[in-house]
């Protein structure tokens, strides 16, 4: 099968790095047109401070539009019957504003502390652990995506919030539509509407006996604050965005690593390790844009003036390789302190932070002292860097070691 | 340093309490709830990257006037 729709620029990578036009993008012109995947005309921001100021300014840039995400397409109902698809639901923090994201995103803050990670430590060193044990167990060549990156990430985020891990081929598979840009819209929609149906399931039988997990605490703590579609959108955001970050990012990473040797030795030592992490999402920053914003009134940015109403994407990328944030920033160094953006910034930050660095921190030291001589299985021109997806990261990683 | 923190901007993101935790920690809710306010000039560089890596500027810093 070939398929080689063309990505705009700012979804473009070369590998571990962004497309080279984005960093001529943010020294000649930071604030750019471009059009997004669905065909809309948007600005592109580059500049790490121009970021900042969007995303830090969540009352002149704002995330949603007539009750739906900025720039997402209004879709058209195919029969008066229907419900009206879309690719959004309620309860999607990432579509809501304040006072409403407000209210929404404090019933899960706290099940997010860095206290409530530390105390999840002994169990995902435990999955970690677990992991590791089958991969020694089955033998090289394994695929590192699918035996290690991808299930860890998937159990954790599935413990944590209440969803049966059992599950995981369906959810997994849909996540992957959903954030895969070069289908069409159609599919797409279908794959969340599925999602949203199997979560809706799960929020019923937890508002009939909520269990011990986040969802059951939601219900039980906060029960009457929170609608069943809401609940059924905050949990199925949850999902997908526990998994598919964490485990691009221990993929991509690992194999970003084992390129570069010389870092290897920093990766495997639990003193210098959370210094590798915060490089390793600096400098492959995997979510390519945060979600578009909208212009609420007529503004300026860099010199360019914006119209209320346009869109604004922010591309995480050439944010935190701007030379103006750090020097050289080409070259991977965990020495650095800086405030990187791979997060995002402003009120929509993101909420799993603390656990995906806790996961990283975890899995990394773990894999590699596991198996010193881990090297890919395959040379390294074959290996396959998700091209089309929301997210970047790797088809998979066969290994050997 | 003075700290400050302003709590009903925070959205916990719990960036400053993994920068030093000796000055910064959660309640419950995830907002901020600060330990020191004005720690010792050891914790000058982890206060100024709190306040740098806070997503909403929910923490300032300055020198006391003596």
């Amino acid at each position: 099968m070939t398929r080689t729709p063309d990505m705009p620029v700012h979804i473009r990578r070369d590998r571990f790095e962004p497309a080279p036009e984005l960093g001529r993008l943010r020294t000649e012109q930071p604030v750019s047109r471009v059009r997004l995947v669905t065909g809309a005309p948007a600005w592109l921001v580059t500049r790490y401070e121009d970021v900042r100021e969007v995303l830090g300014d969540s009352g002149r840039f704002g995330n949603s539009e007539d009750g739906r995400p900025a720039g997402a397409p209004p879709l058209r109902v195919p029969d008066a019957e229907a419900e009206v698809p879309r690719l959004w639901s309620p309860g999607n923090l990432l579509a809501y504003d304040p006072p409403d994201h407000t209210r929404l995103r404090r019933l899960v803050t706290g099940e997010f502390t860095v206290k409530r990670m530390r105390r999840l430590r002994p169990r995902i060193e435990a999955i970690v652990t677990e992991h590791l044990d089958a991969m020694e167990r089955s033998g090289p060549p394994v695929d590192l995506v699918q035996s290690f990156a991808l299930p860890i990430p998937s159990l954790v985020i599935c413990e944590l919030l209440g969803v049966p891990y059992t599950d995981r081929a369906d959810f997994q598979h849909r996540s992957n539509i959903r954030l895969d840009l070069s289908l069409g819209l159609d599919r797409r929609v279908a794959a969340m509407r599925e999602a949203q149906e199997y979560m809706a399931g799960l929020v019923a039988a937890q508002r009939k006996r909520p269990g011990e997990d986040m969802l059951g605490m939601l219900v039980r703590e906060h029960g009457d604050e929170i609608s069943d579609e809401e609940l059924t959108g905050l949990a199925d955001l949850l999902l997908i965005a526990g998994h598919e970050t964490t485990s691009n990012m221990l993929g991509l990473g690992t194999l970003f690593l084992l390129r570069n040797p010389g870092h290897l030795a920093w990766a495997r030592q639990d003193e210098h390790i959370d210094a590798v992490v915060e490089e390793l999402l600096r400098h492959l920053s995997i979510v390519h844009t945060v979600i578009p914003r909208v212009v609420r009134a007529d503004t300026v940015i860099s010199g360019q003036p914006l119209k209320a109403g346009d869109l604004v994407v922010c591309s995480l990328p050439a944010a935190n390789r701007d030379p103006a944030l750090t020097a050289d920033p080409d070259r991977f160094d965990p020495g650095r302190k800086v405030s990187h953006l791979a997060f995002g910034h402003g009120i929509h930050h993101c909420l799993g932070a603390p656990l995906a660095r806790m996961e990283m921190r975890i899995a990394y030291p773990a894999l590699l002292r596991r198996f010193p001589a881990l090297r890919p299985a395959v040379p390294f021109e074959e290996i396959r860097f998700r091209m089309y997806s929301v997210v970047h990261g790797l088809e998979s990683l066969p290994v050997t070691w | 340093m003075r700290v400050h923190v302003d709590r009903d901007r925070c959205i916990g993101s719990g960036n400053c309490v993994m920068t030093d935790e000796e000055v910064f920690d959660q309640d419950d809710e995830g907002k901020v709830v600060l330990l020191e306010n004005e720690p010792g000039a050891g914790h000058d560089e982890a206060v100024r990257t709190a306040v740098a890596s806070c997503p909403v500027q929910a923490i300032s810093a300055a020198r006391p006037a003596r």
